[in-house]
């Protein structure tokens, strides 16, 4: 606040103009997102479904579709199942990326061939979703090849079921989006780095610094916007997961809902265009998502003015 | 994870057609001929035996053509993801308001939803545009079971059968049951129980039964003795228990390779010789299609597929024919819909040229008298078996729920099957499915 | 700490960072070789198994999917200039919104910024629906600009932005090109902007991406064949009728989707790694 109060007269002439360049923005958000989430909302107090080709509703019912919601343990099993998903695929993502980019940002590694390793790690993400899940899921099948390799190694049996067994099925779509997202994460982190002055290396490096010292104490407090946009993003992508388990198990997040997540869970109220309780599961979801977002932003003591 | 749209694959389609207005139905106006006349499919196959034998039809494009002055548009959707029903869906809500030019005609369905539409008033009786009961008379009954409404209306017709049969592997019935001749298999599968015996027979001789528990789900629940909601209530019909108790057994004695999907990878392996299975439900079509004929180490190019008719009649697959309410071009839709299911030319042409088994009786029953032999099941005639069954067929129990229930059905039981739930629980599982579908079902209790 | 150890010596770190990164070179490459194998196989070939080795079809499947009924490069172009314009739209303009915040301090600015980083967690599809009666509304459908137009407001992509002019962008450059002279336009487009070139780049690169791959928004908007974009000609083929479903003419259609996107990618990319090399843009 002291800050602003010190800023020169001069520039405050120039300030309205933050407005001017704010209107594409707020323009478009308020046409094309705003209206369609009050819509969204607005939808989440009625009764208003389909069944075939008849319609059901809208009969305002205030927030009994919420508590419709509520009632059964539901969301709170498609959330954890979400989370845990999300996280046994964001922890090796994170460690990874930080590694690789302490790697390339280390002027003493001098790994050979870099370019060519910091280009290939984004290219699962040219994969489209589906298409990555189709191959994975060709791969391990009950009799795929991944088992009858295990079976000719002697390490199994008989055929092990993947997408059977509950962690198993979880650790697949994990491994997938791990697969698709760490490189997305080590090109933006090799991009914040940038930012990093080189001459800082340098002189840690007279200073006698290890490697470990360099990277905790320079790259990592330097990186911090960078990683806490990480984080949030991957945070918000994570509860949005979706094409992953969506076409691995065929929608139906087997075994026993397990690898069910919360938008595949709004996708079976869609389906019988349910838009009440469609709504109201949105609603709760950006809820969710809003506090752990927070809680994100908190840990990592964001602070919106520069 | 992160910056991307997500892609909420089946919201897609069914959002398109979400806020379409809820119309109420115009009587069909037969007076005047449109001048465009619009066909809704979800592939070109109809369309290429229309462009074949439809006479008088002129091919412009692929999405257009011909008849006269009238010009014919082919808007095809795709199925997946639910994607033609959802287009469907609001075409047919925004009829009324449609410009007549734009207004859906003629539109083409599947059994396993065809009451969805059937049973609406967006569907015309085929009587109203005068196909008349003595035109239908020589269709086998199931495939106008299919098309029938709750009052007993017929709504719709169709050009093909498509009886199943059980396909056995001859080496392995030679081999287990000590003859490969239909009628000696036959009495080994003759009925579920016995089924059930033969499977633990081939377990013996180091052969499994089938390929999966699904491939004869099928058979079961088209042999249920009620509808799966009955005044707004579920109910899981004696023979789809029987099929999980059945399956489970099988499942546990191993005498099924697994639970795999129909059309998986997995699936597919008992059609070689080298992971061969016992035996495959289906119709004509399975041979073309999943067989692998062409291919060295199939059973089908060794020519050892036998048939029979097994435990109990069934159907798989079919299009039908379907005239919206609202049509402009009543006069045209009747003639179309008349050549592709009552006018024996145009059906003997498509069982010569294109390989259907044409829902006629009078016609495939001379076919069947013919010498005609399949390679693929060594030198046996099959189509006396097709026509038996396409007669048994009964599906007076189908109701507009069926694609749902059955699916989800399916899907819990598997987690009971897999070992990853109870009975008990695979059918909370299921019964909490049925309430995202269709929230207005009661549930047992 | 320091005196007891000083890490491993270079060389053992060295060969683990080799070991590591070609394993996941492996790991990233091998669907690609995957993809491939599976468009030089027949449909039978391809549903009775897998292979590593590739098979024979590669002319006949690349043959039918030029010959089919599926307009494939107008599905080229339409993905090409959908994904382009959103990624220049989407690009430019967060860079203009976070610059607005980074740069000015105006009324109902920290106002702004918190509320955009609240819509970023509305995930899409919760709007969705709402946003499809808006197209019907406007007669939209059918058309490119509601998969252009809205990646205008990406709030993503401007924390992106933000968080980088907050790391890389001193407000001093700013009040000296103004002391120049130089109107705010000017200064946004010609000192900004290459400022950001690479965060611009990385933007650019996902935005492109996430577009070319989008099923989702495209599949609600566009109907008509013309209209369509790759991946939803890739569903076209997918639902195909089971007498012409080839699985081969699908990974076929698939690899012919992505290999622009890596042409791209591999274009912009070079922004990326090359600036990494260098070291510091910073002024």
């Amino acid at each position: 606040m002291g800050k602003k109060k010190n800023t020169n007269k001069r520039v405050n002439r120039y300030n309205y103009w933050g407005y001017v360049f704010l209107i594409p923005f707020i323009a478009v958000y308020i046409v094309f997102q705003l209206i369609p989430l009050v819509t969204t909302v607005y939808n989440s107090f009625f009764e208003h479904y389909r069944e075939g080709l008849m319609e059901i509703g809208p009969n305002f019912i205030g927030l009994g579709n919420y508590i419709a919601t509520f009632q059964s343990p539901d969301l709170w099993v498609y959330a954890k199942n979400t989370m845990i998903m999300w996280v046994m695929g964001f922890i090796p993502q994170i460690v990874i990326s930080l590694i690789l980019a302490a790697w390339f940002s280390d002027n003493r590694m001098r790994i050979k061939g870099s370019r060519f390793f910091k280009t290939v790690i984004y290219l699962p993400n040219l994969i489209m979703a589906s298409a990555f899940s189709m191959l994975f899921f060709a791969l391990f099948s009950d009799g795929g090849p991944i088992n009858y390799m295990l079976m000719d190694m002697g390490l199994l049996a008989k055929p092990f079921k993947f997408l059977s067994h509950i962690w198993s099925a979880r650790t697949l779509i994990a491994t997938m989006n791990f697969l698709m997202w760490f490189g997305n994460t080590t090109i933006l982190l090799m991009a914040g780095m940038m930012g990093i002055d080189s001459s800082l290396y340098e002189a840690a490096e007279v200073d006698g610094a290890t490697s470990t010292q360099r990277f905790f104490r320079i790259t990592l407090p330097v990186l911090k916007p960078i990683l806490v946009y990480v984080a949030i993003t991957s945070l918000i992508g994570g509860l949005q997961m979706f094409d992953v388990p969506q076409i691995l198990t065929d929608g139906k997040g087997e075994p026993m809902r397990s690898s069910m997540t919360l938008i595949m869970y709004l996708n079976k109220w869609l389906y019988s265009k349910n838009l009440g309780r469609g709504g109201a599961l949105s609603v709760l979801m950006f809820i969710i998502t809003g506090i752990l977002s927070l809680i994100v932003f908190k840990m990592s003591g964001y602070n919106d003015e520069d | 994870m992160k910056k991307r749209v997500v892609s909420l694959i089946m919201v897609a389609a069914l959002a398109a057609s979400m806020f379409a207005g809820c119309g109420k139905k115009e009587a069909a106006e037969t007076s005047s001929e449109g001048k465009v006349l619009n066909i809704q499919c979800w592939n070109d196959e109809f369309r290429g035996f229309f462009e074949q034998h439809y006479e008088g039809y002129e091919k412009i494009d692929d999405a257009s053509g011909k008849i006269g002055d009238v010009t014919v548009k082919w808007t095809e959707t795709p199925s997946k993801d639910n994607a033609y029903q959802e287009n469907l869906d609001r075409v047919l809500k925004n009829q009324e308001s449609a410009k007549a030019d734009d207004k859906v005609d003629l539109f083409l369905v599947e059994a396993d939803y065809a009451l969805k539409y059937v049973d609406t008033d967006y569907v015309l009786p085929v009587a109203d545009i005068g196909i008349t009961e003595d035109d239908t008379k020589n269709m086998y009954q199931y495939t106008k079971d299919i098309v029938t409404d709750s009052k007993g209306v017929l709504k719709g017709v169709s050009w093909q059968a498509c009886p199943g049969i059980l396909f056995y592997n001859r080496d392995i019935a030679t081999e287990v049951l000590g003859s490969d001749d239909p009628e000696t298999v036959q009495e080994a599968v003759k009925d579920w129980d016995t089924f059930t015996a033969t499977a633990d027979k081939m377990k013996a001789a180091g052969y499994k039964m089938t390929s999966t528990v699904n491939d004869t789900y099928r058979t079961y629940s088209n042999n249920v003795s009620g509808k799966w909601v009955q005044d707004g209530k579920l109910v899981i019909d004696d023979n789809l228990m029987k099929w999980v108790d059945d399956s489970k057994k099988m499942v546990d004695a191993e005498t099924t390779v697994g639970t795999s999907e129909l059309w998986s990878d997995d699936w597919n392996k008992g059609m070689f010789t080298e992971n061969a299975v016992f035996c495959y439900f289906g119709p004509a079509w399975l041979i073309n299609f999943c067989m692998h004929g062409e291919e060295d180490g199939s059973v089908a190019k060794a020519g050892k597929w036998g048939g029979c008719v097994g435990p109990q009649s069934f159907y798989w697959g079919g299009t039908w024919l379907c005239a919206a309410a609202g049509t402009d071009n009543a006069d045209l839709v009747k003639d179309i819909m008349y050549k592709f299911s009552c006018d024996e030319a145009v059906l003997k042409a498509l069982v010569e040229d294109n390989d259907q088994f044409a829902n006629n009786k009078p016609v495939m029953n001379e076919m069947a008298k013919s010498d005609y032999t399949s390679k693929v099941m060594g030198g046996q005639n099959p189509l006396p078996m097709y026509c038996e069954g396409a007669e048994k067929v009964d599906l007076s129990n189908l109701s507009a729920y069926d694609q749902g229930c059955n699916e989800e059905f399916q899907n819990a039981m598997k987690n009971y099957f897999d070992g990853n739930a109870s009975k008990e629980e695979a059918l909370e599982l299921f019964y909490k499915a049925i309430s995202e579908k269709y929230p207005a079902v009661e549930l047992p209790e | 700490m320091e005196t007891k150890r000083k890490g491993f010596n270079i060389k053992t770190r060295r060969t683990i960072a080799y070991i590591v990164l070609i394993l996941l070179t492996i790991m990233c490459l091998f669907w690609f070789w995957v993809l491939f194998v599976n468009t030089t196989r027949t449909h039978s070939q391809i549903t009775t198994g897998f292979s590593a080795i590739p098979g024979t079809n590669f002319m006949n499947n690349w043959k039918s999917i030029m010959d089919g009924q599926l307009p494939v490069w107008t599905g080229l172009f339409n993905s090409f200039f959908v994904a382009t314009a959103s990624a220049v739209l989407t690009t430019y303009f967060s860079s203009m919104t976070a610059y607005a915040i980074h740069a000015y301090r105006f009324k109902g600015r920290k106002f702004i910024a918190t509320y955009i980083l609240m819509i970023m967690m509305i995930p899409t599809q919760v709007t969705a629906l709402g946003f499809l009666e808006l197209i019907d509304k406007m007669g939209l459908d059918n058309s490119f600009i509601p998969l252009i137009v809205p990646a205008i407001a990406s709030p993503i992509t401007y924390f992106y932005m933000k968080q980088y002019l907050q790391s890389s962008m001193p407000l001093s450059i700013i009040e000296a090109a103004r002391i120049d002279g130089a109107g705010e336009f000017k200064i946004f487009n010609t000192i900004v902007l290459p400022i950001i070139k690479p965060a611009i780049a990385v933007q650019a690169i996902f935005g492109f991406v996430a577009s070319w791959n989008n099923y989702f928004t495209p599949a609600l908007v566009l109907h008509s064949n013309e209209k369509k974009t790759l991946p939803l000609l890739i569903a076209t083929l997918r639902s195909a009728d089971y007498l012409k479903f080839d699985m081969g003419k699908v990974y076929m259609l698939i690899l012919f989707s992505i290999m622009p996107v890596v042409v791209v990618y591999l274009i912009l990319s070079r922004q990326i790694v090359e600036g990494v090399a260098v070291g510091s843009v910073k002024g």
